[in-house]
């Protein structure tokens, strides 16, 4: 049963041939799929391979900025528009591997991957996808149901535009330096108004089955200024309701115990 | 780069001529890595190449009732697969060709597995992904037997009984014990004067050797009746012996090339794939590579193993060291590999750099479902070498003293007498702990300055132990033989008669505790010319240099000699 | 099994070559047209030994389904030197014994490649950067950052030294 090549122009068609075809995959970067394919993997048989150029479109819409699904990592870090993005995007892989990991595959990415994905998650970008027009899902929703939408087609990633690159702030925790896989990620969008700062949005990456946000620290940190008291008071919460799980990089105590010193880190700005 | 040579160290004991030590010389492959065109195995191309997939055990213990490979057999593109009835002679134990250890493991598992990734069906094929694919055809019928992962839990009466050849879980020593003994003087008399008795437990856990290119090999038909092979190895000859007998062939009709290696670290000797590849290759006749991928290596690929140590040191105020005891555990996994022969190793290295003169360990070479080990740099010496200084550290606490100083107060000096009853010779943990010291720029004593391993040595301690006491805990009592210092089944009856000899003589009344004065003023290095004469009569059950005579055979097992000592003379 | 052909250049050279269905670039750069300085580490991504060129980006040819470089320009270890002698990055590698086995040795050489193309002076931190996707388990990183430093210096970026 060797694995079989369909090649798409138009990705309307490649979402219809997926819908009738669990046995097929969409081949983006390959930096996920290839590894199954070389091992071997009996879940599916036929690649689909893309090659409509508007999914490497990045273009403006209003005060977001569209990035279509076969965007690379390396592409995101280039363009000028994205660079609140960069960070997130260089924590994934090495060079090689950001040449052609797309956004559309980190969204879709399993655990340990997605560390670009959980500041998507931070950031509130959408998804939009094939057969659904100009129709965007939240991403919140998205990953909460990701599991079942692996049969639709994944066309762009829209984000808003950020006035302040540094309004996101990434962190990527590894065991292996200067890159390895992360035990976990943390993304926070800490945008400024005035003084305080208003509508923080803080996810977490390899902390469950996907990125998530977590709710108890945004509460915990919601008309803060982001002193010393807020952040003790999220770091005490870094936690609360999550099920981090255990694995080879680290067991779930040992990700519950790091948490609020990584979360503490970032808010403080003391990651660099 | 930039090394340091410290030629002021030692410097009257050689002529300084050293034209080529520390200078770089270019590797004389260095061209060919950095173009790219250095020949590793697989990068010899054959026509018609077919590929191999191992069928693996999803269990870490279990009993095969049946394996169906019809549906994998139909398989467009398999060309043939292999099951454990293929092997001409399907077990076998690495060290073997030395006369050492049981034969415990096949090649191919056709009665049970005792780990997880165990092989019991090898797929030939076309293509890497028809084999694959065949693989996943394979339909094994497993009974799930009990498994034990931990070493303690494993020597406990009532474990699961992981390998066939050795049923209680332990390696057999000498044809005689279940654990290698070192008894050196009498620790328990001396732990009982010694001012303090430290205790500690040690744990490593194992680890992959991970080099870049993974095990592999390719065999092709040759002219004359042979086969080649092109391997990864690290032991081609090794390889080469372990190949002829699994297979049954001459090693003449064997052609082994190897040499350029993409990494090893000690994970490269277990000739798990040349002996496969080989048979695919004579089922065929076609050329055979048989070689792990990433996840291969790194869930069967044999790592060094696990060890767990227990250290107990009699220690007086003064910080001398007059007594060290251990219990040892290495974890071998499902099956021999080298380990038994590791333990051999670690036990000559005990105490550790240190003139102790109370010394007593027992080592155990434990079987659990895990995956087999083997040899990895310094095996057998690393774990226990962790183990020691840690514990050099948990005395230097306990006591109150400088670790350095400790280390310096109690180490080997130039004609002491060590464990394993040889004469400490060209000794320098002295040196290495004062460079160290000044290095990190740890304060030290003008003491610790001047000590030197030329002096302070030798003497008194440089004697034997007046008393050493002995035991016969661990004697097997059911005739398990065939290991290190036991030899072939042939020589059982005569061993035992030896053991049951020295099991009757008594202890001599236990002696006063010797002192060990380093305060000396420096005098003549103490450097005897001839090697101390191994140890008194009544030793039956110390290291491997001092076991009893034994007759000669034609299977005599090798004796594994030392370079250490031919340094400085 | 279905067969696609490929065309393309291998360092500078045309070529062409079947693509058998999830054929992955190493494998065909290997088996296919006989350039054996990439090498197979993982086949996961993890270790670099199998990074080429395409079109002067870094890749990794494990995870780069063969057929998809139709067209485009693949560079490897092999072309680094020329008939008449070795690129400085070679030399620099020779120099700083920045190989012991070898084995990651192509994959690390078209790493720096990729990077003193794109900028010929880079910082220390650049330099890791670069080739911290390529693993080696001999030599340690030194003298592999060093040697990528001292070609910097030498003009490595020049196309064939």
């Amino acid at each position: 049963m060797p694995v079989r090549v369909e090649t798409f122009s138009q990705v309307e068609e490649a979402a219809r041939a997926l819908s009738s075809n669990q046995k097929a995959r969409i081949y983006g970067g390959g930096t996920i799929l290839m590894r199954s394919v070389n091992e071997g993997d009996q879940s599916f048989d036929t690649l689909f391979r893309l090659t409509d150029p508007t999914l490497k479109d990045i273009r403006s819409e209003g005060d977001r900025v569209l990035i279509g699904a076969a965007v690379t990592m390396a592409e995101i870090i280039r363009h000028r528009d994205l660079s609140f993005l960069a960070d997130a995007a260089r924590a994934v892989g090495g060079p090689a591997i950001r040449t052609t990991a797309t956004i559309a595959g980190n969204l879709l990415a399993p655990p340990p991957y997605g560390d670009l994905a959980t500041a998507l998650v931070a950031l509130g970008a959408e998804v939009r996808f094939a057969g659904q027009g100009s129709a965007n899902v939240p991403i919140d929703e998205f990953m909460r149901d990701r599991e079942s939408r692996k049969g639709s087609v994944v066309t762009a990633v829209s984000v808003p535009r950020l006035a302040d690159p540094t309004a996101l702030r990434f962190l990527k925790v590894t065991r292996v330096k200067p890159k390895g896989v992360a035990l976990m990620s943390i993304a926070a969008l800490l945008p400024r108004a005035g003084g305080r700062i208003d509508g923080f949005r803080i996810a977490y990456g390899n902390m469950g089955p996907t990125p998530l946000r977590v709710a108890a620290v945004e509460r915990a940190l919601e008309g803060s200024s982001l002193d010393e008291a807020g952040i003790t008071r999220a770091a005490a919460v870094a936690t609360e309701g999550l099920d981090p799980p255990t694995d080879a990089l680290a067991s779930a105590w040992y990700r519950r115990e790091v948490a609020p010193v990584h979360l503490r880190r970032l808010l403080l700005g003391q990651t660099g | 780069m930039s090394v340091e040579f410290r030629k002021d160290l030692f410097a009257d004991e050689r002529d300084d001529d050293l034209n080529e030590i520390g200078k770089p010389t270019q590797r004389q492959d260095m061209l060919g890595h950095v173009t790219g065109r250095s020949p590793f195995y697989d990068d010899h191309l054959f026509e018609g190449l077919l590929h191999m997939r191992c069928v693996r055990s999803p269990h870490h213990h279990a009993r095969i009732r049946s394996i169906d490979t019809s549906e994998a057999e139909r398989l467009p593109g398999v060309k043939k697969v292999i099951v454990g009835s293929d092997v001409p002679n399907n077990l076998n134990a690495l060290l073997s060709l030395l006369d050492f250890g049981l034969d415990d493991e096949p090649l191919l598992s056709d009665k049970k597995v005792s780990y997880k990734g165990e092989p019991v069906a090898a797929i030939v094929a076309d293509s890497e992904r028809i084999a694959r694919d065949a693989v996943a055809k394979v339909r094994v019928d497993w009974e799930v037997l009990p498994h034990v992962l931990d070493v303690e839990e494993a020597i406990k009466p009532g474990a699961p009984s992981v390998n066939g050849a050795y049923p209680a879980n332990k390696f057999i020593y000498h044809g005689k014990y279940d654990h290698q003994k070192l008894r050196y003087g009498d620790v328990d008399a001396a732990l009982r004067q010694a001012d303090h008795v430290i205790e500690g437990r040690y744990q490593m856990s194992p680890i992959e050797q991970a080099p870049m290119e993974t095990c592999g090999a390719i065999a092709a038909p040759e002219t004359n009746d042979r086969f080649v092979c092109y391997t990864a190895t690290q032991g081609l000859f090794f390889s080469l012996g372990t190949a002829a007998k699994l297979l049954d062939l001459s090693s003449a009709r064997l052609h082994f090339i190897g040499g350029t290696v993409g990494g090893g670290f000690g994970g490269k000797v277990d000739s798990l794939h040349e002996p496969l590849a080989i048979l695919g290759c004579m089922l065929t006749g076609k050329p055979c590579k048989y070689m792990f991928d990433r996840e291969d290596e790194m869930q069967v690929g044999a790592p060094r193993g696990a060890e767990r140590w227990y250290i107990t040191d009699g220690v007086m105020n003064d910080g001398h060291i007059v007594a060290r005891k251990f219990i040892g555990y290495f974890d071998a996994g499902a099956y021999t590999r080298l380990s038994s022969y590791a333990i051999i190793k670690g036990a000559g290295h005990l105490p550790g750099p240190y003139t102790i003169p109370n010394v007593y360990a027992d080592i155990y070479c434990v079987y659990t479902n895990r995956t087999p080990a083997t040899a990895m740099r310094g095996f057998g010496i690393t774990g226990v070498d962790f183990a020691i200084e840690n514990h050099m550290d948990k005395v230097a606490n306990t006591v109150g003293i400088d670790p350095i100083e400790l280390r310096i107060l109690n180490a080997y000096r130039d004609g002491d007498m060590k464990a394993h009853r040889r004469e400490a010779k060209n000794t320098a943990l002295i040196e290495c702990c004062q460079v160290a010291a000044e290095k990190s720029g740890w304060q030290t004593s003008d003491w610790v300055k001047q000590q030197s391993s030329l002096s302070g040595g030798g003497g008194e301690r440089g004697q034997l132990p007046t008393h050493t006491a002995t035991d016969q805990h661990g004697f097997v009592q059911d005739g398990q033989s065939g290991s290190y210092g036991g030899g072939s089944k042939r020589q059982e009856k005569s061993a035992y008669a030896e053991t049951a000899a020295a099991r009757a003589a008594p202890p001599a009344a236990a002696p006063p505790l010797r002192s060990m004065p380093v305060a000396q003023p420096p005098t003549q290095p103490a450097r005897t010319p001839e090697p101390v004469q191994s140890a008194p009569a009544p030793a039956p059950a110390t290291g491997p240099t001092a076991e009893p005579p034994q007759p000669q055979t034609r299977r005599s097992p090798a004796r594994f000699s030392s370079i250490s000592g031919l340094r400085r003379r | 099994m279905a067969q696609k052909p490929v065309q393309f250049t291998l360092n500078g050279e045309d070529k062409a070559a079947f693509a058998s269905d999830g054929q992955n670039l190493l494998d065909m750069l290997r088996r296919g047209v006989g350039d054996l300085s990439p090498k197979y580490g993982c086949g996961q991504g993890a270790c670099g030994a199998c990074t080429v060129l395409i079109d002067g980006e870094p890749c990794l040819s494990c995870l780069t389904l063969a057929e998809t470089v139709d067209g485009k320009d693949v560079a490897t270890t092999s072309g680094l030197s020329s008939g008449s002698g070795i690129h400085p990055l070679q030399d620099a590698f020779m120099r700083n014994f920045a190989a012991q086995c070898g084995y990651c040795t192509p994959g690390m050489l078209m790493a720096a490649k990729a990077l003193l193309d794109r900028n010929p002076q880079p910082s220390r931190d650049d330099v890791v950067e670069a080739i911290s996707g390529n693993l080696c388990r001999c030599t340690g990183y030194e003298p592999i950052i060093n040697a990528v430093l001292e070609a910097s210096r030498s003009g490595a970026s020049q196309p064939n030294g």
